[in-house]
């Protein structure tokens, strides 16, 4: 996993709420077997009309938004299903900041395990973040995972709270499996009373 | 200290704790299914790491399956076709349970898990898939993940995790003979909206939810996850443990005893708190059907569907207004005169027996309205098995209804079963949102009772006014 750095980047509005992992990546897209690709697949049956070319209505293919890092967004982003496609096309479109109110239990973790920072604010901050796009489209926001921080160029200064692992984890690009497996001797530990308190656990 | 359910289970499974790293939580069972797994393998055996307890895991083969009994031979979709044959090799490589395609065991992962007695009060069990929250029926803290937790939990037996808030949604009263655990799951997100669990763990408690039979309640904690929680749970009673006694995976003898003493220290202190409490009348509770593109987007049946201008926040208006032009409604449509063309009668949320024994007592006697095609999908060879020994088969087949094999199925669109574009149905599953069922589809979540009985009108009824054959 890539280290998430202090970086620069056009943010893209989307302003919608409860949008789930459905719209972000459609089923058909899920039957592959290899993690990469799904970029492409973003957002699909919003992105594309009937006939396949793009939908000029729908907002990521705004030309202000080309190359956006940062992705703006209403209430609830990601419910519904654990796919981590979800993610996966996110990241792989070239995202690696979202910015909402709140955001799905399932999503909101596997982004973390995809180098994407979901920062949460409140809901007049965020309409405040939206306005700025609104009025300057390809605007954009420098984020701060450092020092907790996104910055506008209109000067509003955004603080964030965050959860210190997944901070680090995500400045440091570590594989939380690694992390975990340094505990093995306490998992054996905790195992070997697990299995005199609930032997049944282990009969197949 | 008075402690609740989930702080009961939480503890007791938490293995490595220290400041500044996220609390590390021991998983005993791990579900599996072709679709959120294969990349999971992959990173496993590129980092040449060991499964750490195989015998944690059971897996199925549910979501790219087809329902057509010719077309599981051959899989018409070859990219479907070739997950499935990854997920063959992955389970055979690591010597996993798998319930393949020609296994009378297959189904739906989580209608086949109880079926077996694989996941018991107080387990942490998890699967990449989000309704996995089922399992919460049986007092099991479950929960879905993404597919790289999937891979650590195959190498860890752990995940770090952080721990959530509690709400306590009492559920008081008798519910109308109408009304099913599926309403009560529906009438809870309309309440509380489908972000109103954000963060919490849900424990469904009160006269109404110990009324529920086990499969009631599978129903009811399999939407929980439609209202944002992590989890939800019902407390394990006499119900739970005469469902567990004599499966295959419960123990038995001297091992049942100590299980059952376990079990049942389970429950709640009676003094322990909550973060939030959440009160309903299960007498209130009617036959609900949902008219948007989201499960809070739901009144009863007798109800109007409602207009942008009911609502006074004003992202609710331009939610409602953006689901009525996908859906092709306008608000002050009665739910009842709206016409479908489809009715699907399965899901993980409602493919069980009983679910089929319910929509049978309606669909007997009755015809599947002209242009209306309706599809039952039993959620597992031992649903299909049991409901045709009743002759359940035969009452659908002669209403008109098609009978299929085993599956996801309709509820999400990848295994051939889909709607069209505009087509409209009636579905006992557990997601409305825009194109689930198929791009353009519009989706109505109903109970199954409800869905015969649309399926023989042609349009939504309310089934309290039927007339009792």
């Amino acid at each position: 996993m890539e280290k998430y750095t202090k970086h620069t980047n056009v943010a893209a509005l989307m302003n919608r709420a409860n949008v789930d992992t459905d719209q972000i990546i459609a089923k058909q897209f899920l039957k592959k077997v290899e993690r990469t690709g799904f970029g492409q697949h973003l957002f699909h049956d919003w992105c594309y009309l009937e006939d396949g070319t793009p939908n000029p209505k729908f907002e990521l293919n705004n030309p202000a938004f080309d190359g956006a890092r940062v992705l703006v967004v209403g209430d609830n982003f990601g419910c519904g299903s654990s796919r981590e496609h979800a993610p996966w096309a996110i990241e792989d479109y070239g995202f690696n900041t979202i910015i909402s109110t709140s955001y799905a239990d399932i999503f909101y973790n596997n982004c973390f395990k995809n180098g994407i920072l979901p920062i949460v604010v409140d809901a007049p901050t965020l309409k405040a973040l939206m306005t700025e796009i609104e009025e300057n489209p390809g605007v954009a926001f420098t984020v701060d995972l450092e020092n907790q921080a996104v910055t506008t160029p209109k000067g509003t200064q955004v603080a964030f709270e965050i959860d210190g692992f997944r901070k680090t984890n995500l400045l440091s690009g570590l594989d939380d499996i690694g992390l975990t497996l340094k505990h093995t001797d306490k998992i054996s530990e905790y195992e070997t009373t697990h299995k005199e308190r609930f032997p049944w656990l282990w009969a197949s | 200290m008075a402690k609740t359910m989930y702080e009961k289970i939480w503890d007791s499974h938490l293995v490595h704790e220290e400041p500044g790293q996220a609390p590390l939580l021991y998983i005993d069972r791990h579900l599996m299914h072709e679709v959120t797994s294969p990349q999971a393998f992959e990173g496993l055996d590129l980092a040449g790491r060991p499964i750490r307890n195989t015998h944690s895991i059971l897996a199925t083969l549910d979501h790219c399956v087809p329902t057509k009994l010719a077309d599981r031979i051959n899989l018409p979709d070859p990219i479907g076709a070739k997950q499935v044959r990854r997920m063959m090799e992955n389970c055979e490589k690591h010597g996993l349970t798998l319930y393949d395609m020609e296994s009378q065991n297959n189904g739906i992962i989580h209608v086949v898990v109880p079926e077996h007695g694989f996941v018991h009060p107080g387990m942490t069990t998890v699967c990449g898939d989000s309704h996995t929250a089922t399992h919460g029926a049986f007092g099991a803290l479950a929960f879905g993940i993404g597919t790289s937790e999937v891979e650590h939990v195959m190498a860890t037996q752990c995940l770090p995790q952080t721990k959530s808030k509690t709400m306590l949604v009492n559920v008081n009263g008798t519910l109308s003979k109408f009304s099913t655990a599926k309403d009560i799951a529906l009438a809870i997100i309309g309440k509380i909206g489908t972000a109103g669990g954000n963060g919490y763990v849900i424990e469904y408690a009160g006269s109404a939810i110990e009324a529920l039979s086990m499969q009631g309640r599978m129903t009811l904690c399999n939407m929980a996850i439609e209202s944002g929680a992590r989890a939800g749970l019902v407390a394990p009673d006499q119900k739970t443990y005469d469902f567990l006694e004599g499966k295959e995976f419960t123990p038995k003898g001297d091992g049942w005893e100590k299980a059952l003493a376990y079990w049942k220290s389970l429950p709640s202190d009676a003094d322990a708190q909550h973060d939030t409490v959440i009160e309903l009348d299960a007498a209130d509770i009617a036959p609900q059907v949902t008219w948007g593109t989201s499960p809070e987007q739901v009144v009863p049946v007798d109800k109007k569907v409602p207009s942008p201008a009911d609502f006074a926040d004003a992202g609710k208006a331009k939610s409602c207004e953006s689901a009525l032009e996908y859906m092709g409604l306008t608000g002050g449509t009665n739910i009842t005169d709206i016409k479908i063309d489809y009715v699907f009668l399965g899901s993980c949320t409602n493919s069980r027996l009983e679910d089929f024994r319910a929509a049978a007592e309606v669909v007997k006697g009755s015809k599947v309205a002209a242009g209306v095609t309706a599809i039952a999908v039993p959620g597992s060879y031992q649903v299909k098995k049991d409901a045709e020994a009743e002759g359940i088969d035969k009452i659908f087949l002669d209403a008109g209804w098609e009978w299929r094999e085993p599956g996801c199925s309709m509820c999400l669109a990848m295994n051939g079963d889909q709607l069209k574009p505009q087509e409209r149905c009636a579905s006992t599953s557990n997601r409305n949102f825009e194109g689930r069922q198929g791009k353009g589809g519009r989706t109505h979540l109903v109970s199954p009772a409800m869905a015969a009985a649309t399926a023989a009108a042609g349009r939504f009824v309310d089934i309290r006014t039927l007339e009792q054959g």
